[in-house]
């Protein structure tokens, strides 16, 4: 089954950080990826840009209205993820606790499972 | 059908019925289930590239034994050579040590058709791996699928599935599996465990609704191709028939589960019409078969309880009460909380709704159910069968929150706004 990782970024909780713990979470992904590329169980993996780079598209009346900016301007916002193809929920939590943004204080990950389209018809 | 794809057909049932003949005769000789895996592998893909050009060959089992077997020696080579380049008494060494001749079972005096399907499972369903590893070396090296088809009907990329199978040959050498069937001491742990690795690639195929639906729906047809072949060499076993009795009846109900669309369509409403009678009467014919024989396994107990479904020629005659004997007998005989789930709707059908929820609350102090989706499923569908429209309609957009199956969610909550 496959979940997505999420990693949500807080840059007043990065910025508390001293640069050897901004190395150690940077290089721990390294690790982290070479696990589970090896166990085949990754799918793919994306660091996003930060939000100010975003930009928001809304079509009104047929036309596309473009804003700068986040969706929502927040605290924390979508940093990265993970897709991985685990053989749990017990699995996907484990590799979760494994991404070093768990350890920081402050952060954690988000696990969500992913949709499929196989389904069981009942019997009634 | 073209005639280039008649071919192409032609080819490929053929090289996956012998591949796992070839991989069975290499392992046997050289021991390294991986590297003889590859070689097969490598053969077969060339079978793909010259066999529609030039041609079957008279004899495509000794075609592709003798380029396996060329591969295999290649490698042998390979590292010879590597170990010559780092040792010194290289020269002492009789010259024709890494020659071999090509493998053929003939000369090893056995028997050309001995069908080694079986053993193969054992060795790709070895308890040493993880299930969804099981499955994916199953595929491959007995069901003859590339990398990629696998991939691709898991809806995974080519370089997630590769690894995986990768760590799967590496830790079936690490747990020092050999070639040899299981001992009697372990022999029913390890049948259960290669039905269990059949049942969950039938699964596979056959719940999928959409997406890449024909490469899908082809696993289902490969796991009873490969239980049929287990069934073959062991037609005595109740399990195995009971398995294959388990899929042909639930297959049979393919072309009528789903709508055009891909909307799933429940048991009761169902076009009986379109099911399958062939694998129906194969099914009913090999269930009724093996229960006679005696000792009753959970598979077969499945397998009954599909035959009540689809033998009943509408919905409201089906035998409900001989279902949650069934049901009962299963219940027992493995303990799942999903049984338990599956009975309440047969005590429903039989008693009223009322017993059916009796049966549900009780369920809901297990952990492992109370937050599952289908136990709201089942509460909704009881709760409208007791006229509790308003409590239905709540359970059924619970249920439709709490699935990962779209095709499930577009069900119950499609369910919950039919009420009022």
């Amino acid at each position: 089954m496959k979940f997505l990782l999420i990693m949500h970024n807080n840059p007043a909780v990065w910025e508390s950080l001293t640069e050897a713990e901004r190395n150690a979470v940077m290089t721990g992904h390294g690790g982290f990826i070479k696990t589970i590329q090896e166990s085949g169980e990754m799918i793919v993996t994306q660091a996003l840009a930060d939000p100010s780079n975003s930009a928001v598209v809304r079509v009104r009346d047929g036309l596309p209205v473009v804003t700068d900016g986040p969706y929502l301007e927040a605290k924390e916002f979508l940093g990265g993820y993970y897709l991985v193809d685990v053989a749990s929920r017990e699995r996907a939590l484990e590799l979760a606790a494994m991404i070093p943004d768990a350890a920081v204080d402050g952060l954690g990950i988000e696990v969500r499972p992913v949709m499929f389209s196989a389904g069981m018809e009942m019997e009634i | 059908m073209t005639e280039p794809d008649r071919v192409g057909r032609r080819i490929e049932d053929l090289t996956r019925e012998i591949a796992p003949r070839v991989l069975a005769a290499l392992v046997r000789r050289y021991g390294h289930f991986d590297e003889c895996e590859d070689a097969v592998q490598e053969a077969l893909l060339a079978a793909a590239v010259q066999w529609p050009e030039q041609g079957v060959p008279d004899n495509p089992y000794g075609w592709l034994s003798t380029v396996a077997t060329r591969r295999m020696v290649d490698q042998i080579r390979g590292e010879a050579a590597r170990r010559r380049r780092e040792q010194v008494d290289f020269a002492r060494r009789p010259a024709d040590e890494q020659v071999a001749p090509p493998v053929d079972p003939r000369c090893d005096g056995e028997r050309p058709d001995r069908d080694d399907t079986l053993t193969l499972l054992f060795l790709c369903c070895h308890p040493a791996l993880t299930a969804a590893s099981q499955v994916a070396l199953t595929l491959r090296a007995v069901g003859g699928l590339t990398t990629e088809q696998i991939a691709s009907a898991f809806l995974v990329p080519d370089a997630t599935m590769g690894p995986r199978i990768s760590r799967a040959k590496q830790r079936i050498k690490a747990a020092g599996a050999t070639f040899d069937p299981p001992d009697r001491a372990e022999w029913a742990d390890r049948i259960r465990v290669v039905l269990h690795v059949l049942y969950l690639i039938f699964n596979e195929g056959y719940t999928t609704s959409s997406g890449p639906v024909l490469q899908r729906a082809d696993l289902a047809a490969e796991a009873i191709r490969l239980t049929r072949a287990v069934h073959r060499q062991l037609p005595e076993d109740g399990e195995v028939a009971g398995l294959l009795a388990l899929m042909l009846l639930t297959d049979a109900r393919r072309p009528a589960r789903t709508t055009a669309d891909g909307a799933l369509v429940p048991l009761a409403e169902q076009d009986r019409g379109r099911w399958h009678r062939p694998a129906i009467v194969e099914g009913v014919g090999l269930v009724e078969a093996a229960m006679s024989r005696g000792a009753v396994g959970p598979y077969q107990l499945q397998a009954a309880i599909a035959a009540v479904h689809v033998e009943a020629a509408r919905a409201q005659d089906t035998d409900w009460p001989q279902i949650a004997v069934l049901y009962q007998i299963l219940e027992r005989v493995s303990p799942n909380p999903m049984v338990t789930l599956n009975r309440a709707i047969a005590v429903a059908m039989t008693d009223g709704p009322a017993a059916g929820l009796e049966l549900l609350r009780a369920l809901g102090e297990d952990r492992r159910m109370a937050e599952h989706y289908r136990l709201a499923a089942v509460r909704a569908h009881l709760l409208e069968m007791a006229g509790d429209t308003s409590a239905a309609r709540d359970a059924y957009e619970l249920a439709a929150r709490r699935t990962a199956s779209l095709p499930e969610q577009r069900y119950l909550a499609a369910r919950a706004a039919r009420l009022p």
